[in-house]
């Protein structure tokens, strides 16, 4: 054996632990549930058996299939740019030295740290009409009386805010790492050049801070499909499907309905939508992204 | 070096052998000595519930020592359905759980359960199966089969702001008897303030979730029955069906005493210790949290008769586990018939809040002493002669569903409560047609 061989051995001895690890909680599923979805549900009196594309073909006669598609994608326009926009104000704001830097920071990062669940029943109560914490601010202003979950045109608009609530803080964590890797010099040569604070922020901040956007961006998109804890709780996607979101339905299909074949399918569906995202993140956003 | 950590490791080898070799001669030792009997049950309301139980198998193995009761709390109900049917599908179930009721036609469907028909051999304990308040073996048992045993059950009723009621000059003591009633005393509770803007309602009906239990309130007294008892038909289209759901809808449209769009189940209650609600509709399981959380007297009554008096029950069953051994289901049914014994009983709904699930258990001196102190608590136990079983059907969830999202569409105004039932009605069809 040469020395080359013996690195190549020792090479993949050492990858082993970690890949098999990942390829059967990571890979395999994905792949069982490709597999699964050609299948019919397996039920005691009539075992599992190939079916082709049939459950394909009942996923797009599906309406429910389709609002929650139509949902999750105006969860995540509503949810990404609005976190990644916050998250940068928060992070430029405690870069700054202010007083009682550390406990604004601290209380931007809380949101994050509070288990989903229990953050979803105090929002439940921020939401409740007549008394909850933002109908009393809308009454002082004089607004008018609103049933914020309760309503089909108000309910998934809630559970964007909780969503932006809880995330922005998250990510404005790493943007506050980038921001303070950033020479303070460009800084003082720009305010030396006369150039004006958003100036500054466009054409040297931003264009400094691309990796981590891109890094977040991933990070928000992932999770615009994965946040569904507060839905279980908040809405349980109602009323009348406004708030099911793909993730919620393929939980109610698999382990409310049993049909895990169909659940398998839906799941094949979201897989491939995170593949796309991911190809075109890496494989277009990057190239256009400057790394120092 | 080697050489001692080579035989070390056979050493080590040899005993994990030797323990895997009693691993699996345990379960055949067991059965001379003691039968494990492992027992999955959700937590769905306030209160120490997980040391109530662990008091009860402590209890049990001390007047039964061959029998281990092992509870395991498991979550909400959902989830413990979950990981019941999950633990079934990979070949190790709990040998007996605490499940819905609804679960049953589901548990079924899995093959996951064994009806306790094959445990009733002596007089005795067919006795003790007719123990049970009919209303909570409607979800019990079909096909002329026992599948689960009640243990904590509930049923939907009525609480009233006595305050409330004696400011908009009705008579405290008296809750509304009838529909025509319940919108009259709703108007006359209903406050605006010079804007028009209520700040308090006379009803609420909660919505959220699952508006199917409630709406099964109102579609019984309307005289119509949602699902058959063997769980294959659904009668959303019939027209008192309508009627229930028109009644609902003009609460808030028509009369406007009832909050527009769906009402947040979890939080009614605090709307009710709020004073922004003078009548609720919830379960009964709520009884201790209202007792300890209004600030003001408050009355528990039945719901209010249309053409009849009805409400559903709800909670959960036990139930036995198809692929446990012989002797494990047979200690769990023992196990069970001591759980459900009427002191038991009675001191399980003391504690919990629960309707106890025998008559017997009203009889006993703790449940007298109790309801003589807070009466409150034998509305349920009246009300269950009117009760109807809760909504069950084959792919129960599923079916479920197209009620609630049709129900849910009527009331936000989404579409026609006519067409939003006869909707769900044909989505029932087409789920349950196999199942005839």
């Amino acid at each position: 054996m040469t020395a080359y061989q013996r690195a190549t051995v020792h090479g993949w001895l050492l990858l082993l632990p970690a890949m098999s690890c990942l390829a059967l909680f990571t890979h395999w599923p994905a792949v069982a549930s490709i597999i699964d979805s050609f299948y019919s549900t397996p039920r005691p009196r009539r075992p599992s058996r190939f079916i082709g594309l049939d459950n394909y073909e009942a996923m797009i006669a599906d309406p429910i299939f389709w609002r929650a598609l139509v949902n999750n994608f105006w969860f995540a326009v509503g949810t990404i740019p609005l976190s990644i926009g916050l998250a940068i104000l928060m992070a430029i704001w405690v870069n700054d030295r202010i007083k009682g830097q550390s406990l604004v920071r601290m209380a931007y990062f809380t949101p994050t740290i509070l288990p989903m669940i229990a953050v979803a029943n105090i929002w439940l109560f921020f939401f409740t009409p007549q008394y909850g914490l933002i109908e009393q601010v809308v009454q002082l202003f004089g607004g008018n009386a609103t049933n914020w979950l309760g309503s089909g045109d108000t309910a998934l608009f809630a559970v964007i805010v909780v969503a932006v609530w809880k995330e922005a803080g998250f990510f404005m964590i790493f943007y506050l790492a980038a921001l303070q890797g950033i020479s303070p010099s460009l800084g003082e040569a720009a305010a030396i050049e006369g150039a004006s604070r958003w100036y500054y922020f466009r054409r040297v901040l931003f264009p400094l801070l691309m990796p981590t956007t891109l890094f977040v961006l991933i990070n928000a998109m992932i999770n615009a499909f994965r946040m569904v804890d507060h839905i279980v709780v908040m809405t349980k996607g109602g009323p009348d499907n406004a708030t099911i979101l793909l993730l919620y339905y393929i939980y109610q299909v698999g382990f409310s309905f049993w049909d895990t074949a169909y659940a398998a399918t839906l799941t094949c569906v979201l897989l491939a939508l995170l593949a796309i995202i991911a190809f075109v993140q890496y494989g277009w956003l990057e190239r256009r992204i400057h790394y120092r | 070096m080697t050489k001692r950590g080579e035989t070390s490791r056979r050493e080590v080898l040899a005993g994990g052998m030797a323990l895997a070799g009693m691993a699996a001669a345990g379960p055949a030792m067991a059965q001379a000595q003691a039968q494990e009997v492992s027992f999955f049950y959700p937590v769905a309301v306030g209160g120490p519930i997980t040391k109530l139980i662990d008091t009860y198998a402590a209890d049990f193995e001390k007047e039964n020592p061959n029998i281990k009761v092992r509870p395991i709390y498991a979550g909400s109900y959902q989830e413990t359905i979950v990981k019941a049917l999950t633990a079934h599908k990979s070949g190790t179930p709990p040998v007996t759980s605490v499940l819905l009721s609804t679960d049953m036609f589901t548990l079924i469907d899995e093959d996951a359960i064994i009806p306790f028909d094959e445990f009733i051999r002596t007089d005795a304990d067919r006795e003790w199966l007719k123990s049970f308040f009919p209303a909570f073996m409607e979800n019990s048992q079909t096909g002329g089969k026992t599948w689960g045993i009640p243990f904590q059950r509930s049923t939907v009723v009525l609480y009233w702001n006595k305050e409330m009621f004696r400011e908009a000059g009705l008579d405290p003591e008296k809750a509304p008897q009838n529909w025509a009633e319940q919108v009259e005393f709703a108007q006359k509770l209903t406050k605006r303030d010079a804007s028009g803007a209520v700040t308090q309602w006379g009803i609420q009906i909660p919505s959220s979730g699952f508006p199917y239990w409630l709406f099964q309130g109102l579609s019984t007294q309307a005289g119509s029955i949602l699902a058959n008892s063997a769980g294959d038909r659904t009668d959303f289209s019939n027209p008192a069906v309508l009627e229930a759901l028109q009644y609902w809808i003009d609460l808030a449209q028509k009369h406007k005493v009832h909050p527009t769009g769906i009402v947040e189940w979890g939080t009614t209650p605090r709307d009710f210790f709020e004073r922004k609600v003078a009548m609720m509709w919830t379960t009964t399981g709520n009884l201790t949290n209202v007792r300890s959380n209004a600030k003001f007297p408050f009355g528990v009554a039945m719901l209010p008769a249309g053409k009849r008096r009805g409400s559903p029950t709800g909670g959960g069953n036990f139930y036995i586990s198809k692929k446990a051994t012989r002797a494990q289901q047979e200690a769990a049914f023992r196990f069970i018939r001591w759980i459900t014994t009427p002191e038991r009983a009675a001191q399980w709904g003391i504690d919990t809040g629960y309707v106890a699930v025998s008559p017997a258990a009203y009889e006993t001196a703790a449940m007298k002493a109790y309801a003589k102190d807070f009466p409150a608590a034998l509305v349920a136990r009246d009300q269950l002669p009117h009760a109807v079983a809760e909504f069950s059907t084959h792919e129960n969830q599923r079916v479920t569903k197209a009620l609630n999202d049709g129900l849910q569409a009527a009331l936000l105004g989404t579409k026609p409560p006519a067409q939003a039932l006869a909707e769900a009605q044909a989505e029932a069809e087409r789920i349950l047609r196999p199942y005839r």
